[in-house]
């Protein structure tokens, strides 16, 4: 797994860079061809400051070196056999590869949460139309550059590290694994995702 | 070919007729054969010949291997006679006694059982490659047991060179069973499927078989096995299911199978109609959810009134254990392992489950039980509770834990255990505990055989407190824990009375460790170094050491160092 490291390499500084110059200006085409590199991260402004203080707090966060002495693995403890811990461990993932992949959605101003399950969907097209018809709305098409505009509503996930990335960020593949539930924002809010302001 | 050439053939013996040699000659083929002067004894029978020949009728009878032990040691002419008679060999430490000198005491042995590896090897405490071959066992048996039946090893390293002479070498060999042992693959396997055509059992638990990409399972017999029992759930490897499917449909003894994971239910499902004879079922793939688990268990539980041995993981939640102890009256085994074997999260069962296990399987003999949180109270409700435990293993995999409730150690709750628990022969404690815990165990433990230990005590006086007060202390296995020199000095008296003492990240030094192998020559001791520290420093790793016939052992690791 790429692990917080990588994701803090293809950062785009730029974004959020404070510079005097006219918004939009900034957007270049070198800064269209990182937003399409696998890594790339759109994480709202807060979010940011928010996850390196959560960083330092979890601590089971295996990509840190932050863990303490105490919770650091031993050797043989507890007293397991590999063997057992091994079939145990292929069991567990088995369940989860047979149980799918569920993960909740909410939606802005909606009652309650649904829970749908990832691994029913071949791409972003049919998770997005699975959407609209599960909340009753338009969700538009996806741009790289601009995300849902044109829509009242934006799709959002929470990925593993607690950031809020726009649904279609990165490669499907990547989204299944990294994508822990769903938010449908509206539109207004969703736009702070976006490269530009 | 007669197993008793070591005795001159009378005259009548060429008739080959077992009825009248029983009179006066050896015994011949397999089944017991009294009798065992030659012609010469019986021209001028003395008492004490006659005398042999009953003892000889009488001890084929005697199973005891502690009451052969004994019978042994009355004098040389019982001596001579219980090691002719004794035809299961029982080896608990394969660096004991030589192959050669157990072969030579022993020649009439079907069965043998060896264990090698000390049991924290298992838990990666110990290098790879430490020794336990069975190499020259197998070799040393293929001479002088002809006649071999049944191998059971534990813990042992064997190769698919010693599974192919042990196919060769014992015509009528029937029983493997193989527990903890690694070095083979599926090579191995498939030469004993193929050769030992007398083939009852062959049970392969929790062993580490490696694949060769060869298809064993199809190396059994197309005209039919006698096989009786078949457990493989250890085994990693794909196998083809149509030659399975055959095997069973020729196999019309088939009582127990166990399958691996790559058997699916739906496959399964076409074995048990070939297989209607079958007692024991074991399946290695399925494999629900924790949820799930939970949801299904209760039910089937509840129905479950003659339960006597029950294993399960922890996800059956303190609700299960609880469903489990208002219906399963008879339990005598539970074994409750954990899903996630991590020490700092909240974890499915607890005291809670534990209590209400004390308070309804009142017959429980043997607990295995692993969970996060615990407390004193719960313990001693087992001791009280259920009077004839043998084994109590409670493991809190929170390393130091005190009970959670009263934030007190775990002491008063083991304490009661031995106190109470009359029967107790093994126990292994957790939690934060004391040097008191040790006295606990040293006052009340009187027949406690083995016994571990992690994470636990004070000082040098717990330790002291045990080897001083345990007579019947036979196994000690500790691991992290502050003994050191003093305590260990204050054994000596006992060590030989013991199969084994381990100590791994204790405060040993080789000096004192050097002390005791100069005062028990008997004695063999390992220190054991970690393969990344092999540095001759004063503090050791680890202290393994046995007793034994045959001094430091020829095949010795670099990492390990013989004092």
């Amino acid at each position: 797994m790429g692990g917080g490291a990588a994701y803090e390499n293809d950062l785009n500084f730029k974004a959020t860079e404070l510079r005097l110059g006219l918004p939009g200006t900034g957007c270049t085409n070198e800064e269209q061809a990182v937003s399409g590199a696998k890594n790339n991260k759109r994480p709202l402004l807060e979010t940011r400051e928010e996850r390196g203080s959560k960083e330092k707090s979890d601590p089971q966060h295996d990509d840190q070196e932050t863990d303490p002495a105490p919770k650091a693995r031993i050797v043989g403890w507890p007293p397991i056999r590999s063997y057992r811990k091994n079939s145990l461990q292929t069991k567990k993932a088995e369940a989860e590869a047979a149980a799918g992949m569920y993960v909740k959605v909410s939606m802005d101003g909606a009652p309650y949460l649904r829970k749908i399950d990832l691994k029913v969907y071949k791409g972003y097209p049919e998770l997005l139309k699975a959407l609209e018809n599960m909340f009753k709305l338009t969700i538009g098409e996806y741009s790289e550059r601009e995300g849902y505009n044109g829509s009242e509503y934006a799709p959002t996930y929470e990925d593993k590290e607690g950031d809020w990335m726009l649904v279609g960020d990165v490669p499907w593949d990547m989204f299944l694994t990294s994508c822990k539930k769903l938010r449908i924002m509206k539109g207004s809010e969703a736009r702070g995702l976006g490269c530009g302001v | 070919m007669s197993e008793d050439d070591d005795r001159s053939p009378s005259p009548n013996s060429i008739t080959d007729d077992s009825s009248q040699t029983r009179t006066y000659t050896t015994g011949s083929g397999p089944g017991p054969g009294p009798g065992s002067s030659s012609v010469l004894e019986y021209l001028a029978p003395c008492p004490d010949q006659v005398l042999e020949n009953v003892l000889e009728n009488v001890l084929w009878f005697l199973t005891s291997r502690k009451d052969r032990n004994a019978a042994s040691l009355v004098c040389r002419s019982w001596y001579r006679v219980e090691a002719l008679t004794r035809s299961d060999l029982f080896i608990g430490n394969c660096y004991a006694v030589s192959p050669k000198r157990a072969t030579s005491r022993f020649t009439r042995i079907r069965s043998v059982t060896l264990k090698g590896r000390p049991r924290f090897a298992d838990f990666n405490l110990m290098p790879p490659n430490w020794g336990a071959h069975l190499a020259p066992w197998v070799s040393a048996m293929a001479l002088t047991y002809p006649w071999l039946e049944k191998v059971h090893l534990k813990r042992m390293s064997v190769t698919d060179d010693d599974l192919a002479l042990l196919a060769e070498s014992f015509s009528g060999f029937k029983e493997l069973v193989l527990v903890c042992c690694d070095g083979f693959g599926t090579s191995g396997l498939a030469i004993v499927a193929s050769r030992c055509r007398q083939l009852k059992v062959l049970d392969l638990i929790e062993s580490e078989v490696s694949d060769d990409d060869v298809d064993w399972i199809s190396y059994f017999p197309d005209t039919g096995t006698c096989l009786e029992s078949l457990i493989f759930d250890c085994v990693e490897c794909p196998i083809d299911f149509d030659a399975l499917e055959r095997l069973v449909a020729n196999s019309p003894s088939l009582k127990k199978l166990r399958l691996n994971r790559h058997v699916s239910m739906g496959q399964l499902h076409r074995l048990m109609v070939q297989a209607p004879r079958l007692t024991h079922l074991g399946t290695g793939s399925f494999s629900p959810s924790e949820d799930v688990a939970q949801e299904h268990l209760k039910p089937i539980i509840s129905n479950c009134h003659k339960l006597q041995i029950f294993w399960v993981l922890d996800s059956i939640c303190d609700e299960g254990l609880q469903a489990v102890a208002a219906t399963c009256k008879e339990l005598r085994e539970l074994r409750v392992f954990p899903f996630e074997a991590r020490e700092d999260i909240e974890g499915p069962v607890s005291e809670v489950g534990l209590q209400a296990v004390s308070e309804g399987c009142r017959k429980l003999q043997s607990i295995l039980y692993f969970c996060q949180r615990m407390t004193n109270a719960a313990v001693v409700a087992m001791s009280k509770n259920c009077p004839d435990l043998v084994v109590f293993r409670l493991c809190i995999m929170g390393r130091h834990r005190p009970d959670h409730v009263t934030g007190e150690p775990m002491d008063e709750g083991f304490g009661a255990i031995v106190m109470n628990c009359k029967k107790l022969t093994r126990l292994a404690v957790s939690g934060l505990l004391t040097d008191r815990a040790f006295a606990y165990i040293g006052k009340y433990g009187k027949i406690v055989r083995t016994l571990s230990v992690a994470f636990a005590g004070d000082s040098d006086m717990g330790l002291k407190y045990v080897l001083e007060g345990c007579p019947r202390l036979q196994k000690l296995e500790i691991r992290d824990s502050p003994f050191g020199d003093a305590a260990l000095l204050s054994g000596l008296h006992h060590y030989y009375n013991m199969r084994f003492l381990w100590m791994s990240a204790c405060n040993l030094s080789n000096q004192g460790c050097q002390q005791i192998a100069q005062a028990l020559p008997r004695l063999v001791v390992e220190v054991i170094k970690h393969e990344d520290n092999l540095d001759m420093d004063e503090n050791v790793d680890t202290l393994y050491m046995y007793r034994s016939l045959e001094g430091p052992r020829d095949d010795v690791p670099r990492f390990v160092s013989i004092l």
